[in-house]
């Protein structure tokens, strides 16, 4: 029994297929890549296990518990991270106060009415905060408008943002898409050493079989809104049906 | 079933104004992607175009007439229009009762010239600011433009009466069978139904047939690929919204006679032409005028004695009570497309 | 002080400072001088500058940290004023349970718009704030009559017999706060100078700066940062597992509060209230405020405010004789040339003044008057009083 199960999910839009019976299971604390062609349904499923989609059919489990109909933040509260293609996080705030948001929602839940409270006075949210800048070594960019930030910054923080959280999974949704080789490497170098530090299980949606290679531990296929095979990195190189599904545009 | 008939009608030519500045804020909105709060103002500038109009055409020069007299038995001052000189007192009165209808050319090139310099000078800033900043400026720009009105025209409605020609009622009731009386309908708002069949009509062909629309309407569709194609998108969103600034002054041009222009009708119109569009779905143009001729009817009904005895205020209230039920059931109003103005 | 750190209880003193003394500071002309016709300091006006502080404080708590822009907060101003109304001709006369059912009542309102309006956002969410308004004026204005005396409004009557208040068989009742008349004026004359200290002045601008402080407070809690994070990035808020749903409903509620205790305040000042108070152009008139004197800020709208309610009070009053006079030491010609220009901005043009001010500052100014402030500051180099009112980009931690 994984930590997160999808059982049977099927999702269509329209007259268009976009998931047909999908089953996963994704083991704790361990790197699992879900990589297909374009199209495959990669993006679907992940907002089907997000709650920004519902699936027409099947189930998603996560810990044993359905996380079907339950909203992104119900998801979010009960240990599920997600990182953005591109990195979204809040432009108009401070460094700084990008990382104090998730603290609160970890300390106070999804909603508190704490109007007169005083943001300087958290104390420990302040201390949990610096601590995971320093980290991720961006202690000294603290007070930086986070809209002026590079693309690598942004994506360090919104990663901080999320672990800062203690998700028990965190989904990743092309981590380095657009990235430089340079920027991929110290992306693969971080979500390593995250993984070595804490009990996490990362699911991650990715193109770049760089990535998908030097880092996971099972791989999934989706093609045509279905998972072709699930094996692990070593097995998967050489596969005939991943080489079918692929037409050639892996850069194996 | 008269009295729905005339409810029918009645709302027909205030669904006709709804239709017609509804249409306008949508190609604007759906062309360029900007909330156009001023656009009240260009259907109230194009009323005012009537007004002008018919104050150019009855100047007068004023001359002391020696062989009549004043009531003090001084020799009476009197005012004799131009017009009547040049053309004889018979044709040039009627081109001064016919100033309305000839306001429709007067206003076409005046309309053209605001609504490109309105773009041009202001707008065209604020494609990329958010929607609030656009809704806030233009917001500006009506209260600038009905106060520079007011400054010259003053604050009291100004009547311009329709040709006498069409000032009469055309009695339904008697066509349709009925009882003579019973269905009467003025003439002018007949015009006034017919005029906007004919402009929207007219939009929807452009839109539809000619190389210009098509172009329109792929951008309005997926303005980025369009503009990848090497055409110049800007310049047609442009004309864009001197057309849609057209189609709000005619509707004004052409309300004068129904309803005395005054310089903050248009506020008054736009707030409910926005509920219009929302209802019937932002950038979409059917949907524009089918809730601007929908709400324009359903405000006559609810307007009967019957209607008002049995829920009292629903005259008052019904378009915005309608507007809240759509966009909470249909978010996107009655016909709209998906992601447009979605976060 | 009261929480705050140095930096915004700087702020709030000045803003009592001024507020305590703006007898003195809003008449700086003797009486009768050529300029006495720019003194603010009369009782009404100054009232009215507090209150519509204390509109524009609340609205901006909405639009300017969530950026959800409501069309038809003069609702809640309306619904507090008939509330008040109400009490005091029902119950008492002192001020305070009206003010108090002012506030409740506009809460409840803003409740159920809030709840239903913020189903959408963007311009939808603009368009059904702005149609509940307008229902509530119509209805107000019509069915509701009974309740809210229709085109007339209400005011308090000889035939009112509020329950604790013991009045003459005709006498007409003045709100009062515990037998302090709203009305009495203290006037102190100073040589050719005339200051009035008014009680219900005095009274609204308490209001005002406890508004004022919790406004403070509430833009530095973790709500307030939450509810700027719902104008970053609501999708990222509700993936970091928070519901931005209440966040926003609660600062809806909030600013309808604000709007409620501005309306109530109203009728405690002059006891009537009419249906136009909810029109939209009433509801339009505190964005103004706002975007004016810079939205997002904590001393942003109170400017605003004074600015727009000064501008319709003084400009307007200024005619075409008084032009005639300033420019008397010219030669004529250009003395009726000068006046015929000016002419359209004044007396009853102050609206396009208004307009043509608000559109410059939307184009050039975004950040309003403080953030011309500011850029002035800079200029003269003295950057450290320049950025002691951005509200919202400063919440730096304590170090």
């Amino acid at each position: 029994m994984g930590i997160l199960e999808i059982k049977n999910v099927s999702k269509n839009f329209g007259g268009l297929k976009a998931l047909s019976d999908v089953n996963l299971s994704v083991q704790e604390n361990t790197v699992h890549a879900i990589i297909g062609p374009n199209g495959a349904g990669k993006s679907t499923l992940l907002n089907c296990l997000v709650g920004k989609l519902i699936p027409d059919t099947g189930s998603v489990t996560f810990q044993g518990q359905s996380l079907l109909g339950r909203r992104p933040h119900e998801i979010n509260q009960m240990g599920v991270s997600r990182v953005f293609q591109t990195p979204e996080i809040f432009t108009d705030l401070s460094v700084f106060e990008n990382i104090m948001i998730p603290c609160f929602a970890h300390r106070d839940g999804a909603f508190q009415m704490n109007a007169l409270a005083s943001v300087r006075k958290q104390s420990d949210i302040h201390e949990q905060a610096e601590a995971i800048l320093e980290d991720v070594g961006m202690l000294d960019k603290r007070h930086m408008h986070a809209a002026s930030m590079s693309r690598g910054d942004k994506r360090r923080l919104e990663m901080a943002m999320c672990l800062v959280q203690e998700p028990k999974l965190l989904l990743l949704d092309e981590p380095t898409a657009g990235m430089a080789r340079a920027d991929t490497n110290n992306t693969i170098d971080l979500l390593k050493e995250i993984k070595e530090k804490r009990d996490i299980t990362m699911a991650i949606i990715e193109h770049d079989m760089h990535v998908v290679f030097s880092m996971a531990e099972r791989i999934t296929v989706l093609a045509q809104g279905t998972p072709l095979v699930e094996e692990t990195p070593e097995n998967i190189k050489g596969h005939p049906k991943v080489r079918e599904a692929y037409l050639g545009e892996a850069q194996v | 079933m008269e009295a729905i008939i005339l409810q029918i009608l009645n709302g027909l030519d205030k669904g006709s104004a709804y239709a017609l500045i509804a249409l306008g804020l949508t190609l604007i909105f759906g062309t360029l992607g900007v909330v156009n709060f001023a656009h009240g103002a260009i259907f109230m500038i194009g009323a005012f175009c009537a007004v002008t109009l018919q104050r150019m055409l009855s100047a007068s020069k004023s001359f002391i007439d020696e062989t009549q007299t004043d009531f003090l038995g001084n020799p009476k001052k009197v005012e004799v229009p131009y017009l009547h000189d040049w053309f004889g007192p018979e044709v040039g009165q009627s081109i001064i009762e016919w100033s309305v209808p000839l306001a429709i050319l007067f206003a076409i090139p005046i309309m053209m010239f605001v609504g490109y310099a309105m773009e041009r000078g202001l707008i065209k800033h604020f494609y990329k600011r958010p929607h609030a900043d656009q809704i806030l400026v233009t917001f500006g720009l009506a209260i600038v433009l009905q106060e520079v009105i007011k400054a010259f025209y003053g604050a009291n409605p100004i009547p311009t009466p329709a040709p006498p020609a069409f000032t009469g009622a055309f009695d339904f009731g008697a066509l349709l069978g009925f009882d003579p009386n019973t269905i009467i309908y003025p003439y002018w708002r007949l015009i006034y139904f017919a005029f906007a069949a004919l402009v929207i009509t007219s939009v929807f062909a452009f839109l539809q047939f000619t190389t210009f629309g098509m172009v329109v309407r792929a951008g309005m569709a997926d303005r980025e690929t369009v503009g990848l194609l090497g055409i110049d998108i800007d310049k047609r969103f442009t004309m864009m919204f001197a057309i849609a600034a057209v189609v709000a002054g005619l509707a004004g041009v052409m309300y004068t006679p129904i309803n005395s222009p005054n310089y903050h009708m248009g506020m008054d119109f736009l707030v409910l032409s926005f509920v219009v569009v929302v209802v019937g779905g932002m950038g979409s143009l059917p949907g524009a005028v089918l809730a601007g001729f929908l709400l324009g009817v359903l405000e006559s009904f609810a307007s009967m004695a019957v209607v008002i005895d049995l829920v009292p205020g629903i005259n008052q209230i019904i378009i915005y009570l309608v507007a809240i039920v759509i966009l909470l059931t249909r978010p996107r109003g009655l016909m709209g497309r998906r992601g447009v103005m979605e976060d | 002080m009261f929480g705050l750190n140095s930096k915004d209880s700087t702020l709030l003193i000045l803003v009592a400072v001024l507020a305590l003394f703006a007898p003195f500071i809003l008449n700086p002309f003797p009486e009768g001088s050529a300029l006495a016709q720019f003194n603010a300091g009369y009782p009404d006006l100054m009232q009215r500058f507090v209150i519509f502080g204390i509109f524009a404080i609340g609205f901006n708590i909405l639009f300017g940290l969530t950026g959800y822009l409501s069309f038809g907060h003069a609702a809640f101003l309306g619904v507090g004023s008939y509330a008040a109304i109400w009490m005091m001709k029902l119950l008492t006369l002192n001020v305070i349970p009206a003010i108090i059912m002012a506030i409740i009542f506009a809460g409840i309102f803003a409740l159920v718009v809030g709840f239903i309006s913020l189903r959408r956002s963007g311009i939808y969410f603009s368009i059904l704030t702005l149609a509940f308004a307008q229902m509530s004026y119509a209805l107000a204005y019509s069915v509701l009559t009974p309740i809210t005396g229709g085109e007339t409004g209400l005011q308090l009557k000889a035939t009112d017999t509020p329950l604790l208040s013991n009045l003459g068989p005709t006498e007409i009742g003045r709100a009062n706060l515990f037998g302090l008349d709203m009305r009495t004026s203290y006037e102190l004359e100073l040589g050719t100078w005339l200051f009035t200290f008014n009680t219900g002045y005095y009274i609204a601008a308490v209001c005002m700066l406890i508004g004022f402080y919790v406004s403070i407070r509430i833009f530095r809690s973790p709500f307030g940062m939450m509810l700027r994070a719902v104008k970053s990035n609501q999708q990222r808020l509700n993936y970091t597992g928070l519901n931005s749903k209440p966040y926003t409903l609660a600062a809806f509620v909030i600013s309808g509060m604000y709007a409620g205790l501005a309306g109530g305040l109203m009728v405690a000042m002059d006891t009537q209230v009419g249906p136009e108070r909810m029109f939209w152009t009433a509801s339009g008139e505190v964005v103004l405020m706002t975007i004016l004197g810079g939205v997002g800020t904590l001393i942003g709208p109170v400017l605003g405010a004074g600015m727009i309610k000064y501008m319709e009070n003084i400009i307007s009053k200024i005619n075409d004789n008084i032009l005639h006079q300033w420019f008397a030491f010219m030669p004529d010609g250009i003395e009726d040339f000068l006046v015929t220009i000016i002419h359209p901005f004044i007396g009853k043009g102050w609206h396009l003044t208004l307009g043509i001010i608000f559109m410059l500052v939307v184009i050039f100014l975004p950040g309003g008057l403080v953030e011309g402030g500011q850029r002035i500051g800079r200029m003269f180099g003295s950057g450290k009083k320049a950025d002691a009112d951005t509200g919202a980009a400063d919440t730096k931690p304590a170090e």
